[in-house]
């Protein structure tokens, strides 16, 4: 059996907005509304939806980048939300993230070796020679050779700066990584050579992914389970076979045939929605799709649905599942 | 149907860059064509030359350093490389139309839509009333599905969402009836399923006013669901061409072959995605012969010697790669029939 080796509990991120001379606060941007979900260890749980739903501020949070407005994250048996900021640093050593822009995450003025080196001085891990010999060793791991040690990152293509970030992130031999949208500004061939190298690593060194992203192909191919999230709240979770295979949320399902398919024969019905995401500041009362959903009943706009299991292992959160709803 | 006209042709067109580093060529001898009403799609990695193929044909090279340094850019028979910039402000936004990518940079932050609208128009149908020009702008507003077009005249860029601004952007492009339109990458900065209503939106207008588009595009996906033809473009040249089925159902060229194959396919899972080694050649490094052969798994003697020229290998299919030139292809069935 194996046992979550991240759980989150109603994690929630307020934003305020101020406003008027005073900055006074005229309300909330609800980035993250009442989420929550596992990761066990050795999977890969994929996170996707579209701008602003929520989904990098909930991996940011997990990392304590941003502070949560409420909600717990327990991590190997220990409670993240409630240490202090010096544990916190500490803790980070098991849980680190690789970011989407390789050019913006790696310092321009920095050696790649200096670059790597970085979080083992941090993190007070060995002493120089040793650290040396792991820069070297991981930069042949992700596919690089140690005599690019010495360069800097402008040297480097897209795809080269990624392995990079991921060799940065995997120095102090975490746990888990924390993946935002790492493939989402490289080109198809060279996205295809990160995601093998991400999959390659995982099995390696038995690691745990969370895996966030729009595109919704990228995500089927690396997750085993995959949660959907709109507008701040998780609108569906369950593994990654049953949610493409059936999905059963509204949202999802639209979603789904929104994505164009490199196939010029294949049909399908493709369910187009209507306007555009509404603002977090002032999301919609009741469940946040109301105001797309083609199957919109009454009790939609009022009451918020809850995330619920419908099959095992396969949870969603909408009112034509819910059974008293409907009468 | 009635036969088609080609109504653009690219003809041996080279644009290059004049840098301290020498003078490089980012488009290299690229060949293809458009036909009314057509869509033909352009793809392409980064730095394949796609989006400064289609400058080139809107005239809008950066010079210096860029330029137009081979070919020409045949519109109704014209060569529009020869025109002079007065010449070239007619046929730009009146007969051939672009949008971009950005929606928001590419619309003024400080002036109304309305406004905006009104320039394209005016500057192109000087003989217009401002009545006329006006009831033009919401019509067009309304045929590319905005709601409330009235108000929306008088709304700030910032006021629209992304979706919307690219509706606006669309509705700007064809509002003086083009033949062609060039897009390129209009859905990119989008999310899917706002794509999925502008790329609706596309061939519902593509159809009911038969303007010709060329889609330059990275996204396969795209492609197969808007494209006639596809044009398959690296490091600066054309590498295959054909209609969207054989390109996706029968790809001959090994870089097309590779590019679709590292697509993720949300359909089914494939147990490891198959990736091109290597990377795409730096501008100013191209190395002699077939451009690719260094990340390409079929390479043999000939691929880093000679420049492979585009076979024809069948009707409407044409592929730049050795394996498919008549001398190999004889000898490899001899070996085949021998071993």
């Amino acid at each position: 059996m194996t046992k979550p080796l991240l759980q989150v509990e109603g994690l929630k991120k307020y934003f305020p907005i101020r406003s008027g001379v005073l900055a006074k606060k005229s309300g909330y941007v609800k980035a993250v509304d009442d989420v929550s979900f596992y990761v066990n260890e050795g999977e890969t749980l994929g996170i996707v939806g579209e701008s602003g739903c929520g989904k990098s501020t909930t991996g940011r949070m997990l990392m304590r980048l941003l502070e949560p407005t409420e909600g717990k994250v327990t991590f190997d048996g220990k409670e993240l939300t409630s240490i202090s900021s010096t544990e916190m640093r500490k803790a980070r050593r098991e849980i680190q993230m690789v970011f989407q822009d390789p050019y913006a995450s790696l310092n321009p003025r920095h050696t790649v070796e200096k670059i790597l080196m970085e979080p083992l001085i941090v993190h007070k891990i060995g002493n120089t020679k040793s650290r040396k010999k792991k820069v070297y060793d991981f930069l042949e791991i992700v596919g690089l050779s140690s005599y690019h040690a010495k360069r800097y990152p402008h040297q480097f293509s897209g795809g080269q700066r990624q392995r990079i970030g991921i060799a940065r992130a995997l120095m102090t031999n975490p746990k888990l990584i924390i993946a935002d949208e790492p493939v989402s500004a490289l080109d198809v061939s060279i996205q295809a050579q990160v995601l093998n190298l991400m999959q390659d690593l995982q099995k390696e060194l038995k690691l745990t992914y969370i895996f966030i992203a729009h595109d919704l192909g990228v995500v089927r191919h690396i997750s085993d389970r995959v949660g959907v999230m709109y507008l701040g709240r998780m609108a569906e979770l369950a593994t990654s076979e049953s949610l493409y295979a059936e999905p059963l949320h509204p949202y999802t399902k639209a979603l789904l045939s929104a994505v164009p398919v490199p196939d010029p024969k294949h049909q399908r019905e493709q369910i187009i929605l209507e306007g555009d995401i509404p603002s977090p500041s002032n999301p919609p009362t009741g469940c946040t799709f109301h105001t797309r959903c083609p199957f919109r009943m009454e009790a939609c706009t009022s009451v918020v649905p809850k995330l619920e299991e419908v099959k095992p292992g396969h949870f969603v959160a909408c009112h034509l599942y819910n059974e008293q709803m409907q009468h | 149907m009635a036969v088609r006209e080609i109504i653009l042709e690219v003809k041996d067109l080279q644009t290059s860059f004049f840098t301290d580093d020498g003078i490089i060529p980012s488009v290299d001898y690229v060949d293809f064509h458009v036909k009314e009403g057509e869509i033909l799609g352009i793809v392409g990695e980064s730095g394949c030359g796609k989006s400064v193929t289609s400058l080139s044909i809107m005239g809008l090279v950066p010079s210096p350093p860029g330029k137009i340094t081979n070919g020409q850019i045949l519109f109704k028979g014209e060569d529009l490389t020869k025109f002079s910039e007065k010449e070239m402000r007619k046929v730009r936004g009146n007969e051939v139309a672009m949008i971009f990518q950005e929606p928001m940079t590419s619309l003024n932050p400080l002036f109304t839509i309305g406004n905006q609208l009104l320039e394209a128009i005016t500057l192109h149908k000087k003989k217009w009333s401002k009545k006329q020009a006006k009831a033009r702008a919401i019509e067009m507003l309304k045929l590319v599905g905005l709601p409330r077009a009235e108000e929306l005249m008088k709304d700030y860029p910032h006021q629209l969402s992304g979706g919307m601004r690219q509706r606006v952007m669309i509705a700007m492009a064809l509002v003086c009836d083009p033949k062609v339109l060039i897009a390129d990458e209009p859905t990119t900065a989008l999310d899917v399923t706002i794509q999925a209503q502008i790329l609706k939106l596309m061939r519902e207008l593509n159809e009911r006013l038969n303007t010709a588009v060329i889609l330059i595009t990275h996204d396969l996906g795209v492609v197969a669901e808007t494209c006639e033809r596809v044009v398959v473009m690296y490091a600066g040249k054309v590498v295959e061409e054909g209609t969207v089925d054989t390109i996706f159902h029968n790809p001959q060229h090994p870089y097309t072959k590779g590019l679709i194959a590292s697509v993720p396919d949300m359909r089914y899972k494939k147990q490891r995605l198959y990736s091109i080694p290597g990377n795409v050649p730096k501008p100013g490094t191209i190395p002699t012969g077939c451009r690719f052969a260094a990340r390409c798994e079929s390479v043999f003697g000939r691929c880093t010697e000679e420049n492979p020229p585009l076979y024809e290998t069948s009707d409407k299919h044409k592929t730049r790669c050795f394996l498919y030139d008549q001398k190999e292809v004889e000898v490899n069935d001899k070996t085949a029939a021998t071993s």
